[in-house]
C-alpha cells in the first residue's frame, strides 16, 4: 500500500512541477494546488498506513488496542489544507486582478517590476 | 482515589500531563505573539476608526518590546525558557522555547516594526488604513515573533504561513500595477518554499514520530543517515528560498521594490531573516548531522551568493532593487556562519542577522526618503541631493559602510568573526568571498551615493547643472520619517562603537545552538542517553 501511494505521490509531484514550469498563471495555479495535495498525501503516508480503526479507547479498556490509525498526521494535514486553501484563494484572486490590470496571463509579458530591456547602469564614477 | 491508584498500577503510563498551573513569568514567552495577534484582530474591528489605529499599534508594539526586554534579561540570567501549551508535556503539547538566539531577533524585529509604523504615518492613504495596514503589520509581527520563539517544527510552519498571508496583504496594499506584478512572483515562489518545508515536515514526522525541536535534536543523533540527509536538503532548499540565497533568490529583486518604502523596509528587515534563523535553528541545533553532510553545498552557495549579489546591485538603476541585491549579499554572510560552525562562526552569523535586521530596514527607509525628495526611483534621474539634504547623505553613507562591513559600524564585527572562524578552519575561499563581498558592496553603495548625492544633477548633458526637480521634505515628513530613521541609524552606530553587548549575546546564542543541552533541558525532555528511536506506531500509543 505504501508503495502504491508513494508512486501516486511521485506522479502528483511530476504533474505539478510540469504545470509550475509553465508561463501561464492559470497552469501555475493548478500546479500549486496539485503540489499541495501531493504534500498532504506524503504526510499521510509518512504517518504510517494502518487498517481503518479509529483511535478511540474501547469500552472497558484503559488504553488503545493495536492496530489503530495515527490521528496526528490527519490533524497536520487538516491544518495544511486550511492554510493552503487560504493562500491558494489569495493567489487565484491575485492572478485574476493581474489579468485585469496588466492584461497578461503569461509571466513573460509581466515585466513592469522588472523591465524587459533594463537600462544600462550609470557609467560615470 | 483508590480507583486512580488501580488505574495507574494497571497501565503504567509515562507522565504526560502537566498538573500544575503555568507560572506567571512563563506567560511572557507567548505574550509578544499573543499581543500582536489579538492587537491585529482588535484593529480589524476598529477599522473605521482611523485615528486610533496608529496609536494602538504603537502601544501594542511598545508593550511587546518591554516584555521582550524582560524576557531577554530573564534568559540571560536563567538560560533558555520554555512553555508548553494545552496541559500536555512536551513532546506532545506544542512548546514555545526561547533562547538568546530567538529573543534578540524578536526584539530587533519589534524595534524595526515600531520605527516603520511611525515612518508610514507620513503618507499612508486613508484607504490603506481602512483596509487594515496596521492589522497586517501586527499580524506580520506576530508571525515573525512566533517563528523566532516556537520550539515546534509544525508550529514554525504555521508562523511562516501567518507571516506569508500578512505580507501578501501588505505587498499589494495600494494596488498599483507594479505591485500586482511583484506580488505574483513573490506569492508563488514563497508559497512554494513553504510547501517544500511541509514536505520536510512530513518526512521528519515519519522518521522521528515527533515534531518538537528539542525532541528531534535528541533523536537525530542515532537516526538513519539517508532520510536525515534528504530532510536536511529539503530544509536547506525551503529556508534558502525564504532567505533568498542563490540560486533561489530571483523573487526578491522582483518584488521588494514594488510596495511602499515602509513595507519594503519591514520585509527586508524581517522576512528573509526568519528564513536564515530557521536555517540555523534547524540545521545547527535540531539536525547537526544533516548539516555536516550538506557543508560543501552550503559553503559553495555562500561563496556564490556573496559575490553575485553585490554585482547585481552595481548593475541596477532602480534604487530599492539595488538595495534588494545588497540584502541578498548579507544572506551569503550568514551562510558562511552555517558552513563553518565553530563558536566564532555561529556567533558571527547570529550577530550578522541582528545587524541585517536593523541596517537593511534603515537602508530601505532612507531610500524612501530619497525617493520622496527626488520624485523618482531611478538612480539615473537623481542627483544633487547633497546640497538639499546633507543630513540624509550622511545617513546613507553610514548605512553603506555598515552594510559593506567597514569599521566602526555594526556590520564590521560579525564579518570579523566570520573571517576569524573561516581562518580557524582554513577555509581560504570563504575568506576571499567575504572580503570580495565587502569590496563590491562598498563599490555598489558608494556608486549609489555618488549618483544620488554627489553629482549636481541627473545623468545626461545637464549633470553639472543644479537639480531643480527636488521637492524638499515637509515638516511632517521630517518628524515622522527622518527622525525615527535617524534613531534607528544612531542605534546601529552605537552598537558598532560599543559592540560588547552584542558580542556577549552572540556568544551565548552560539553556545546554545552548538550544544543543545540547555535548550533540551528547558523543555524538560529526557537526557540523550535515555532516548531511543521510536518504534512503528508507538507515537499514537502514547
Amino acid at each position: 500500500m505504501e508503495i502504491a501511494l508513494a508512486i501516486l505521490i511521485g506522479m502528483f509531484f511530476a504533474v505539478s512541477i510540469y504545470l509550475l514550469l509553465s508561463r501561464a498563471i492559470i497552469r501555475m495555479l493548478l500546479g500549486i494546488s496539485i503540489f499541495g495535495n501531493a504534500v498532504n498525501l506524503l504526510i499521510f503516508t509518512a504517518g504510517r498506513l494502518t487498517k481503518e480503526t479509529p483511535p478511540i479507547v474501547p469500552m472497558g479498556e484503559e488504553i488503545l488496542l493495536e492496530p489503530f490509525a495515527n490521528p496526528l498526521p490527519q490533524a497536520l494535514i487538516l491544518t495544511a489544507i486550511v492554510i493552503g486553501f487560504a493562500l491558494f484563494t489569495f493567489l487565484l484572486v491575485l492572478g485574476y486582478r493581474a489579468y485585469q490590470e496588466l492584461d497578461a496571463d503569461d509571466t513573460d509579458t509581466m515585466r513592469i517590476a522588472e523591465p524587459e530591456r533594463a537600462p544600462r547602469p550609470p557609467l560615470t564614477y | 482515589m483508590e480507583e486512580k491508584a488501580n488505574y495507574e498500577a494497571a497501565v503504567k503510563l509515562p507522565v504526560a500531563m502537566i498538573d500544575f498551573a503555568t507560572g506567571f513569568a512563563d506567560w511572557f514567552i507567548i505574550l509578544p505573539t499573543i499581543i500582536a495577534l489579538m492587537g491585529a484582530a482588535l484593529l480589524i474591528m476598529l477599522r473605521f476608526n482611523r485615528s486610533i489605529q496608529p496609536i494602538l499599534t504603537i502601544i501594542f508594539i511598545l508593550t511587546i518590546i518591554i516584555i521582550e526586554i524582560n524576557l531577554l534579561l530573564r534568559i540571560l540570567a536563567l538560560g533558555p525558557q520554555s512553555m508548553t501549551m494545552g496541559k500536555w508535556l512536551p513532546p506532545f503539547g506544542i512548546s514555545f522555547t526561547v533562547d538568546i538566539f530567538g529573543i534578540s531577533f524578536a526584539l530587533a524585529s519589534a524595534l524595526t516594526a515600531l520605527i516603520v509604523t511611525i515612518y508610514a504615518q507620513a503618507d499612508l492613504a486613508k484607504r490603506e488604513v481602512k483596509y487594515g495596514f496596521h492589522s497586517l503589520l501586527l499580524l506580520l509581527l506576530a508571525g515573525v515573533s512566533g517563528a523566532f520563539m516556537t520550539g515546534d517544527m509544525f508550529n514554525l510552519y504555521v508562523w511562516f504561513e501567518v507571516m506569508l498571508i500578512a505580507s501578501f496583504g501588505l505587498i499589494i496594499m495600494g494596488g498599483r500595477k507594479i505591485q500586482l506584478d511583484g506580488a505574483i512572483k513573490y506569492g508563488f515562489l514563497n508559497f512554494l518554499a513553504t510547501s517544500f518545508f511541509l514536505i520536510a515536515l512530513g518526512l521528519i514526522y515519519g522518521l522521528f514520530g515527533t515534531l518538537n525541536m528539542a525532541d528531534i535534536s535528541l533523536k537525530a543523533a542515532n537516526a538513519p543517515f539517508g532520510p536525515l540527509a534528504s530532510i536536511g536538503a529539503l530544509l536547506l532548499l525551503a529556508f534558502g528560498m525564504k532567505a533568498a540565497a542563490f540560486p533561489v533568490n530571483a523573487w526578491l529583486p522582483a518584488s521588494y521594490h514594488t510596495p511602499h518604502p515602509a513595507v519594503s523596509a519591514l520585509f527586508g528587515g524581517l522576512l528573509t531573516k526568519v528564513g536564515t534563523y530557521a536555517l540555523l535553528r534547524s540545521l545547527l541545533l535540531v539536525m547537526p548531522t544533516a548539516r555536516d553532510f550538506l557543508e560543501p553545498l552550503i559553503a559553495a552557495l555562500a561563496v556564490i551568493t556573496l559575490i553575485l549579489a553585490p554585482l547585481g546591485a552595481i548593475a541596477q538603476t532602480n534604487l530599492r532593487r539595488a538595495i534588494g541585491f545588497l540584502l541578498i549579499g548579507g544572506i551569503g554572510s550568514v551562510l558562511v556562519g552555517l558552513a563553518v560552525p565553530n563558536l566564532r562562526g555561529v556567533a558571527g552569523a547570529s550577530i550578522y542577522i541582528f545587524h541585517s535586521i536593523l541596517t537593511i530596514s534603515a537602508l530601505y527607509l532612507v531610500a524612501g526618503l530619497i525617493e520622496k525628495i527626488m520624485g523618482t526611483e531611478d538612480v539615473r534621474k537623481m542627483g544633487g541631493l547633497y546640497s538639499a539634504s546633507s543630513w540624509l547623505s550622511i545617513l546613507f553613507l553610514v548605512l553603506v559602510f555598515a552594510v559593506a562591513g567597514l569599521p566602526p559600524f555594526l556590520g564590521f564585527w560579525p564579518k570579523l568573526l566570520l573571517i576569524e572562524a573561516s581562518l580557524e578552519r582554513g577555509e581560504i575561499l570563504l575568506i576571499i568571498a567575504l572580503l570580495t563581498n565587502s569590496l563590491l558592496t562598498a563599490i555598489a553603495g558608494s556608486r549609489l551615493w555618488a549618483h544620488i548625492f554627489w553629482r549636481a544633477g541627473p545623468e545626461g548633458a545637464n549633470s553639472e547643472q543644479p537639480n531643480e526637480k527636488l521637492q524638499p521634505l515637509k515638516t511632517k515628513d521630517k518628524w515622522l520619517c527622518s527622525a525615527p530613521t535617524t534613531i534607528l541609524i544612531l542605534l546601529i552606530v552605537y552598537f558598532g562603537i560599543n559592540p560588547n553587548t552584542i558580542f556577549g549575546l552572540g556568544r551565548v546564542a552560539a553556545l546554545d545552538l552548538l550544544n543543545s543541552d540547555r535548550y533540551v533541558e528547558a523543555t524538560g525532555l529526557a537526557k540523550p542517553d535515555l532516548v531511543t528511536m521510536p518504534q512503528l506506531g508507538e507515537e499514537g500509543e502514547k
